[in-house]
């Protein structure tokens, strides 16, 4: 076996073959990491546009100049998709679950890897279209990320043309890129773990991506049909949401709810479960409450399908309907106070050191629970009769998802960068990258909730045309300041990344004293991971065991008498 | 604290609010409560040399309870602000009370076309009259809109009375509220509507039962205007 690796290691394919078109899944995670990091500078160019827009209307955006109102409609509706689409989801899902799936189970690689090197390269297919549709005659689409019809169904209604085709037949691809994505972490989990991987062996973040893949590939059968059926109407002349020929706006906002909300968890379980994964290695103690965790997220797949419609209490939804789902909104809070619970009681009794992924994991924590507070306003139905459309609600999903998507990816990066790079990041420089964009994230999300509560509704070009936002303009202009400074904090992020990636310290094969599998062959792992498969001996978490000298034990390490003597 | 919001001048505003701050006190809590405990842990529990974190798994009902007992609160608590917040979401969007007002307001890109019924309290008929992007109505009555969009969906927002109610095409959505302050307060487009969605603001005018009484004399000169009281 050995000997298999090495051959492997020294293989003779093309560097097209390794670099480019390669079914290896570490690979295709870089690549999706690669892809998943341009369109987050390209979400952070279109969040300061809108940012400058809103706090000095119609004056020209240094580095851009003067956002008229259908360009700014067109950033407002590619930040939600760019963010959302282009950047979360290969981020959590795709790079993490790719790079992460085969190595924390003990597999050489995904069980379909020619259908794992197709998934990515139709993501980057949907990246082309979706850069495409800026350079089309009338622009971008421009009808909001959620793409409420009629708005969305007519050319007329927003001048946009074949940009919001491209927009939808890039969405297509990419969902459907996710889907052979989730086919493979489904189908390797289930038949690749190494001897000994019991399903209640398996690391946490392994078990909130195949959740999160169940919920996704459940979820988006519907959406799927909606954005046909809205391309149809829009090139071929049908009324599926046009009332004039017997249609339903208020159908598309189903369909795309039924996805959107469980989309939420499907963002939010691979990031918590990088948290969980961080804090029980630098907190030196089991994840409290294991199974029970387990447990809870799959109720909370389930009952992702039942909230949709508390995103539409107004929209004219039967008001009869606002209180069930005010009550099955409540109930999913329920397994996420467990999860949330138990992390904050694996910190009890822990011997914690504050290196820059725990800064980043604990961050995400902190920010997460206030987002899910603030969820407690929305999910009220009398409240979120004011409060829907405005800054409060954007306020409160920018604290969950830039909690798990920025504050968990950062964490998994910084944690897993010496596994997938075979280098240490500064930590010096990530403790500044850490303290920067806490400080900034807040600085610019907590008044925006003010922003919110006086009213200021969403997608508004200039809150300067209504009189009764004209006091708050001072505070858009402080929330603008920070959101630019937040930015460019994350150049510290860039120049670290890329000086670690060829100056950084060499990374042993474990450098943080973690006990998944992932952290037992070399850094990085050679192609087909392992020399020899290892065989699992226990659950991923036995940090400060009685049993053990030291205060961690690899899942593959036997107990030796000398270890056993030592207790 | 009443300032984070803009005034209230709604029958029913004061209860939305009263909502909010409800759930605000109980939020304000668990924050502190739940972040002050991390910060603690992250002090307490920072590693010392020789120290060794406690081994505790979480697997037995005893140790459980440590997150059990705090859920069944949080549930408790939310189940709370639900029935409470039943009550007010009922009045405002459930059954419609008597109105003694009746308008028809179109959202229409990017302007608000609100008609009266005129002095005959019906509409469809001569005396109507439609007005773009001003409401007038009477305070310490029960103004009732009917609201549609000709074209794209817009969302009928009244800021200064908790009322939000989104406006789409193909259906007549009714929605009523009671002014208790005469002035004149703003109508935005809540839900983004096209490139002029921002600026697509109405105004309405609360008028007291005299003004009123004046404005509608105004509109319709020939004879008594009873009908739009």
């Amino acid at each position: 076996m050995n000997q298999k690796a090495q051959d492997n290691h020294a293989d003779s394919r093309s560097f097209w073959e390794r670099r480019v078109f390669s079914t290896d899944h570490k690979v295709i995670a870089k690549q999706y990491l690669s892809l998943a990091l341009f369109w987050a500078l390209m979400g952070g160019a279109t969040a300061y546009l809108i940012r400058w827009q809103i706090a000095h209307p119609d004056t020209e955006a240094p580095g851009w100049g003067f956002i008229s109102p259908d360009v700014y409609n067109a950033l407002v509706t590619m930040h939600g998709t760019i963010m959302v689409f282009f950047v979360a989801m290969p981020l959590l899902l795709a790079a993490f679950g790719n790079f992460l799936i085969p190595l924390m189970i003990g597999a050489r690689d995904m069980a379909f890897p020619r259908l794992n090197m197709l998934s990515v390269w139709v993501f980057f297919l949907a990246s082309v279209v979706l850069i495409t549709s800026f350079f089309v005659p009338g622009g971008p689409a421009a009808g909001g990320w959620t793409g409420y019809p009629p708005l969305s169904a007519k050319a007329e209604y927003t001048g946009v043309g074949w940009g919001m085709n491209l927009w939808l037949l890039a969405l297509a691809l990419e969902f459907a890129s996710f889907l052979m994505g989730g086919v493979n972490f489904l189908t390797t989990t289930m038949n690749m773990r190494a001897p000994g991987m019991t399903w209640f062996r398996l690391p946490l973040v392994v078990w909130m991506q195949l959740t999160a893949a169940v919920i996704f590939m459940l979820s988006v059968g519907p959406l799927i049909a909606g954005a046909v059926m809205l391309l149809m109407d829009r090139v071929a002349g049908t009324t599926f949401f046009l009332p004039e020929g017997g249609g339903q706006p208020l159908l598309w906002q189903h369909l795309f709810w039924f996805f959107g909300h469980p989309e939420v968890y499907v963002l939010l379980l691979p990031g918590l479960g990088i948290v969980l994964e961080v804090i029980t290695v630098f907190g030196r103690k089991p994840v409290f409450a294991y199974r029970p965790i387990i447990y809870s997220t799959i109720v909370a797949g389930f009952l992702s399908f039942v909230v949709w419609a508390h995103h539409q209490y107004v929209s004219g939804l039967d008001p009869r309907l606002a209180m069930p789902f005010s009550i099955t909104t409540i109930i999913i809070s329920v397994p996420f106070a467990i999860v949330v619970f138990s992390i904050i009681a694996t910190l009890w009794g822990a011997s914690m050191s504050f290196k820059t992924p725990m800064l980043f994991a604990l961050g995400s924590l902190g920010v997460f629970i206030f987002g899910g507070l603030t969820g407690i306003f929305n999910g009220s139905a009398p409240v979120d009769i004011y409060i829907h459309d405005t800054y409060f609600v954007v306020a409160h999903f920018h604290y969950t998802l830039f909690s798990v998507v920025f504050f968990g990816s950062f964490a998994g990066i910084y944690y897993w960068f010496p596994k997938m790079f075979g280098r240490m990041m500064n930590d010096t420089l990530g403790k500044i990258h850490f303290w920067l964009t806490f400080v900034f994230f807040n600085s610019v999300f907590v008044p925006m909730h003010l922003v919110g509560l006086r009213g200021m509704m969403r997608r508004i070009a200039n809150p300067l045309q209504y009189e009764f936002l004209k006091p708050i303009a001072p505070l858009n202009e402080f929330i603008t300041l920070a959101a630019i400074l937040l930015l460019l904090s994350q150049l510290t992020f860039v120049i670290n990344f890329f000086w670690s990636l060829v100056r950084g310290r060499i990374a042993e094969r474990n450098p943080w004293q973690a006990n998944t599998l992932e952290w037992t062959t070399d850094s990085p792992p050679p192609h087909e991971n392992f020399g020899t498969i290892p065989v699992v001996l226990r659950g991923p978490y036995n940090y400060s065991s009685p049993d053990t000298a030291d205060d961690w034990i690899s899942q593959d390490q036997p107990l030796t008498k000398a270890k056993a003597a030592a207790h | 604290m009443q300032s984070w919001f803009p005034e209230n001048v709604s029958s029913f505003g004061g209860e939305v609010d009263g909502i909010f701050w409800f759930i605000f006190y109980i939020t304000t809590i668990w924050f502190f409560l739940t972040e002050g405990l991390i910060l603690y842990f992250i002090i307490r529990y920072r590693r010392k040399p020789g120290q060794r974190a406690v081994h505790v798994l979480g697997d037995n009902l005893n140790q459980l309870a440590w997150i059990l007992v705090p859920l069944a609160i949080v549930v408790v608590l939310d189940l709370f602000i639900d029935l409470r917040g039943a009550e007010v979401w009922a009045k405002i969007k459930g059954e419609l009370p008597p109105a003694d007002v009746v308008v028809r307001g179109s959202g229409r890109q990017f302007n608000w076309e609100f008609t009266y019924p005129g002095p005959d309290g019906k509409f469809g008929t001569a005396d109507d009259l439609q007005i773009d992007n001003d409401l007038h109505v009477p305070v310490r009555k029960v103004v009732r809109v009917i609201l549609t969009s000709k074209d794209v969906i817009h969302s009928f927002f009244l800021p200064n009375a908790r009322l939000k109610q989104d406006v789409v095409p193909g259906r007549e959505i009714a929605a009523w509220f009671e002014i208790i302050r005469p002035g004149e307060y703003e109508i935005p487009c809540a839900e983004l509507c096209g490139f002029g969605h921002s600026g697509m603001n109405g105004k309405l005018y609360a008028h007291t039962a005299e003004d009123y009484d004046k404005w509608l004399k105004e509109k319709w000169p020939s004879n008594g205007a009873d009908a739009n009281k």
